[in-house]
């Protein structure tokens, strides 16, 4: 088991198998995860958040942090018209972040390592945005796809591309943060396993290279959360501020 | 309405999915779909109710402890500027009462000092009354002396003559033949000694 890499992504259930109808909804390691990432969240930021004094503590100047950094990066992106949907973009950073983070510690299960669950987040965004779009602007919204200044026999083409892009940005967006995990943690994995094979005389340099990319790893896990939530921001601000 | 109906559709394209990565289970475990389901379960789960209690009650208390404490450090701010404009006045207050309290210390300084000259003088004028009148008290006295002084030598001289003639000659002389001679010869010499 330890000797595959991919073995770490692996789903398994925990507890008996529950069925709804012909819907498998069983309690898995990833629900696990998710439950673990989810719960800590709520623990820190109410512990954050519940005596107020002037000079915080460690947790309350980490919630507080928290708040002011997610709250700045909405306002800087998408404008003040996104003050609405603050708490979604906050929920949605904190979530990615924890599970990203919670898959650094050694034997637990990256819930952002599967395409499924990054591909729902960012298709329910996707949805989301463009219904806020033709609400906020009805059938103006598909001016988006023109953009001005562009000569009239480019315009066939333009439109075609802008159309692509815009479908895919689910899947970018749920790609980019699947992939980045799931190449790190492989990374990580293959490392591990050069240092165990090459024993006490070779083992020393993919051991220091892993250590080298655990830390690359937490990066890339604060990194790919940001990008998660900015990205969603920008969608948002596409949707609320009608550039084109 | 429209999660709903999205859902829907991921679920319907597993059943297409499954098929075509039905042997893929030794490859990468995310394209298995036997456990999506209980993903997306879990995750919308997991996620709606993390984002309900965020959203209904712990975002609101954060942003409202940054709120109290914007408007805290304002108020303390202004409390201190005022505090401040405060001691400033009392600073000038307290100046203003150290220049009077001088001044009124130099009058205070320069009326006694005027009052004892003025005494001093006074005492003075007094003193040197006092002064010239025993002066002259004493002069007076002087020149009575003074005046009296030429008879008394003249008694003197007749009697200590008187005495002497008597204790030379042995015989009782008439006094008023010597007061007369020492009268004549102390006419005659005063002048060399009293310089009148």
């Amino acid at each position: 088991m330890a000797a595959n890499p991919m073995s770490q992504f692996d789903v398994y259930r925990i507890g008996p198998e529950i069925k709804v109808g012909a819907f498998d909804i069983s309690f898995t390691n990833a629900s696990l995860f998710m439950i673990l990432s989810t719960l800590s969240i709520l623990i820190i930021f109410n512990l954050g958040s519940n005596k107020n004094s002037i000079l915080p503590n460690k947790i309350q100047l980490l919630a507080e942090l928290s708040y002011t950094f997610v709250s700045k990066m909405i306002s800087d992106t998408a404008g003040s018209k996104a003050k609405p949907y603050f708490a979604f973009i906050f929920s949605l950073f904190m979530f990615v972040l924890f599970c990203n983070m919670f898959g650094m510690i050694p034997y637990t299960f990256t819930v952002t390592s599967h395409i499924i669950v990054t591909f729902v987040l960012a298709a329910f965004i996707f949805i989301g945005v463009t219904v806020i779009g033709f609400i906020k602007h009805g059938f103006g919204y598909l001016k988006l796809f023109v953009p001005s200044g562009v000569p009239a026999v480019l315009l066939p083409l333009i439109v075609v591309i802008e159309i692509i892009s815009y479908l895919s940005r689910p899947i970018s967006l749920s790609v980019r943060l699947f992939a980045n995990m799931m190449a790190g943690h492989t990374m990580m994995k293959v490392f591990g396993g050069f240092v165990i094979s090459l024993g006490v005389v070779g083992g020393w340099l993919p051991l220091s290279f892993s250590v080298a990319l655990t830390g690359l790893e937490i990066l890339v896990a604060f990194l790919q959360a940001y990008v998660f939530a900015i990205l969603t921001c920008i969608y948002l601000n596409d949707a609320l501020n009608l550039h084109h | 309405m429209v999660k709903k109906i999205y859902f829907h559709s991921i679920f319907f394209s597993f059943f297409f999915i499954k098929e075509t990565f039905a042997a893929e289970s030794g490859g990468m475990p995310q394209l298995n779909p036997e456990f999506w389901v209980s993903q997306i379960f879990w995750l919308t789960l997991t996620f709606g109710i993390m984002y309900l209690v965020l959203s209904k009650l712990i975002l609101p208390k954060i942003s409202d402890n940054l709120e109290t404490r914007k408007s805290q450090i304002l108020e303390n701010i202004e409390a201190a500027e005022k505090q401040r404009e405060d001691s400033d006045a009392k600073l000038k207050e307290y100046d203003e009462i150290i220049f009077k309290s001088k001044l009124e210390a130099n009058s205070i300084f320069n009326q006694a000092r005027e009052k004892a000259i003025k005494d001093i003088s006074a005492k003075r004028t007094v003193l040197d009354q006092q002064i010239d009148n025993e002066i002259a008290e004493a002069e007076k006295e002087i020149d009575i002396l003074r005046k009296k002084a030429p008879e008394k030598i003249n008694k003197i001289a007749i009697e200590t003559s008187s005495e002497l003639l008597q204790k030379i000659i042995g015989a009782e002389i008439n006094n008023s033949s010597i007061t007369a001679i020492v009268d004549d010869l102390s006419k005659r010499n005063g002048d060399k000694y009293y310089g009148n």
